[in-house]
């Protein structure tokens, strides 16, 4: 487990030019964000406010629920409670069957993926159909999101191209977005028109209003739930916030941060089902109350999904998302998936250069390069590094704790990368070379050139 | 104990202790709202035009080429010339053909150039604002405010209620970051400031 994210890793970047360009996709996704970030002068200020109302939220998490239920109820949404991800599917399968709904259409909801939604209700006979473009294209193509905000990211143009042609039977060899987009949208376009029932995720829930918020850019939720008379959104119990007031903090940070844009093309408030239809609310657990109980893992929560910690991190751009083992890669994923269940993601924290990007692009603040590191150690305390490494932290520890040998080690390795180069790419050490130049080894340590500095000017010595 | 009891029951076990609501930060103002919200249409895809009253707007609209399309709908007091009498159909899966829609906003935010539609002008359905092929919007230039905050300020939602902002029209970027406007909803978004 603990070699799980280098390995898988190691077969995307095989692919150079593939890499590169994964890469480069996901920055210009991240420069975007700045550039939004930047029309706000207020944007410390909202992240501040966005961190602040999430972990009031949090601290209160039973009354804001209890709270939102009553309220939701007294507008017509029937609400539902489970406690896991298998209780959640029997529900939904629950009201399908009373309807007796066999097409179902979706929208973007990563609870359900991590619920194992769709494959629970097509074992029952109810076709499920993703309508976001990039969860349809990953659908088709019989794989999980690799982004969860652009699903299929890691795919090429020319590669949909060739899945439209196999799946949907359009022409062959179409490459242009436009023309797929259009394919889409008239293949979605039928599976709207026939649906029963839609499926949508919850951004936000509001406990004062009773109500909860849909984003989107495609308006597929909107699609999906202004056609079939019966709509289900499922939620995690986090994405609660206390009043429809606090919309206007998160609605200014959400989009910029996702993709830039000032604001997402559909921003949906629902209080009430269709006339003469049905609003179900499934209120998820599984595990987050687990997580809620210790203080340093509760910040995770606060998460709002935007993926710009995915777009910024070096090696999320260069890993892409299926070296991953948890289903929300980068690193909010590698903090929630260890979190979860440390031993099955135990390289997750290691899938970071601690380089702290991740927490400056957070909207909502996570603290996610402490959190990462934090659990580094509990891998380690939870004795499941590897030997090599083990050991060779015990020897760094050693030396490190010895000026006299650190130096004489510091000595060593500048002659080696003077004199014989050739021997940092062999042996144990190579992994960190691997694919990187060798540094210009310099005559003397910082150590040394302190010492000389110092003897020249004893007075400034602390 | 059903779930319900259990996940609050477990929820409380965990004693986090309160913590207390931050004040929302007071946003800075950034030039005149309407200005900015016909540029702001713009950069999100749309078309934004100003008229000062309800007959430069019949007019403007009338001169839109996808005003000229057969099936139109208007929600919109002062326009007339739909097609479409929305009354008289039943199921929305009629409206799958709706070529345009023309629906009126109660705000509009300068800061990202959505429109807040409310539930009630949606009657009697919802999907009028997003089956058609093309939309049209309408909101007044005295309802311009700068930001999200001050719109949220102004909204109410009467109980049961719905509404929600558009901010152009639909768009994608799943396919390799390049922008298609037109994915599932509104191919076209025509955004009228009148006064």
């Amino acid at each position: 487990m603990i070699h799980d994210h280098p390995r898988k890793a190691e077969a995307f970047t095989r692919d150079d030019e593939r890499a590169h360009w994964h890469d480069k996709a996901l920055w210009f996704v991240r420069v975007k964000r700045d550039r939004g970030a930047a029309t706000v002068p207020e944007w410390e200020a909202l992240r501040t406010a966005a961190e602040g109302i999430k972990v009031h939220t949090l601290s209160r998490l039973p009354d804001y629920l209890e709270e939102f239920e009553r309220n939701a109820t007294r507008n017509g949404i029937q609400v539902h409670w489970a406690r896991d991800g298998a209780e959640h599917n029997r529900i939904v399968h629950g009201i399908l069957e009373r309807h007796g709904v066999t097409r179902m259409v979706k929208s973007k909801s990563m609870l359900t993926e991590e619920c194992h939604l769709n494959p629970y209700l097509e074992g029952r006979g109810i076709e499920v159909v993703d309508t976001d473009l990039g969860e349809r294209i990953v659908q088709l193509a019989g794989e999980p999101p690799s982004h969860i905000v652009m699903p299929a990211i890691h795919r090429k143009k020319e590669e949909i191209g060739e899945l439209f042609h196999e799946k949907l039977g359009t022409p062959r060899g179409l490459s242009d977005p436009t023309v797929l987009t259009e394919k889409a949208r008239q293949h979605l376009r039928e599976k709207f028109l026939g649906a029963q029932a839609g499926l949508t995720g919850v951004n936000f829930a509001i406990a004062e209003t009773g109500g909860f918020v849909v984003v989107t850019n495609e308006g597929n939720a909107d699609m999906g739930t202004t056609l079939p008379p019966v709509h289900i959104a499922s939620m995690g119990i986090e994405k609660i916030i206390p009043r429809l007031a606090d919309m206007g903090v998160f609605t200014r940070l959400l989009a910029r941060s996702a993709t830039g844009q000032p604001v997402s093309s559909y921003t949906t408030h629902f209080h009430a089902p269709l006339p003469g239809g049905e609003l179900h609310v499934v209120i998820v657990d599984n595990g987050r109350t687990e997580m809620l109980s210790e203080a340093h893992r509760r910040k995770a929560l606060c998460c709002i999904r935007c993926g710009a910690c995915l777009n910024t991190c070096p090696v999320y751009r260069r890993s892409g998302g299926y070296s991953y083992s948890y289903l929300i890669p980068g690193p909010i994923g590698s903090v929630l998936g260890p979190h979860r269940d440390l031993a099955a993601h135990a390289s997750l924290p290691f899938a970071s250069s601690l380089c702290g990007s991740c927490t400056d692009v957070c909207p909502v603040k996570v603290d996610l390069h402490h959190q990462l590191l934090l659990l580094r150690q509990e891998v380690g305390e939870e004795k499941l590094l590897p030997l090599p490494k083990r050991v060779g932290m015990k020897v760094a520890a050693w030396a490190m704790a010895r000026p006299g040998v650190f130096r004489a080690g510091g000595r060593f390795a500048r002659w080696v990368l003077r004199v014989a180069p050739f021997l940092a790419r062999i042996g144990p050490g190579a992994i960190w070379t691997k694919g990187r130049e060798l540094p210009q080894a310099p005559r003397e340590s910082f150590a040394d050139l302190y010492d000389q500095e110092m003897a020249r000017k004893p007075e400034v010595r602390p | 104990m059903n779930s319900r009891e259990t996940i609050l029951a477990a929820l409380r076990a965990t004693n986090t202790a309160p913590v207390p609501s931050p004040r929302h930060p007071t946003p800075v103002r950034q030039g005149d709202p309407v200005v900015r919200f016909l540029e702001s249409v713009k950069v999100v895809g749309g078309q934004s035009y100003r008229v000062p009253d309800a007959a430069a707007l019949a007019a403007a609209v009338a001169s839109l080429p996808v005003w000229s399309s057969p099936r139109r709908a208007s929600l919109v007091p002062d326009l007339p010339g739909g097609t479409v009498d929305l009354e008289a159909i039943v199921d929305p899966h009629e409206l799958a053909d709706l070529d345009v829609s023309a629906i009126p906003g109660e705000l509009g935010v300068a800061e990202n150039g959505a429109v807040w539609v409310k539930g009630e002008t949606l009657r009697p359905h919802r999907a009028v604002f997003v089956i058609p092929e093309h939309l049209i919007l309408v909101v007044r230039a005295q309802d311009i405010v700068n930001d999200m905050q001050e719109a949220y300020g102004r909204i109410t939602l009467p109980r049961p209620g719905y509404g929600l902002f558009i901010s152009g029209p639909s768009k994608t970027a799943d396919i390799e970051q390049s922008l298609v406007i037109g994915a599932h909803g509104a191919r076209s978004c025509a955004v009228f400031v009148v006064g």
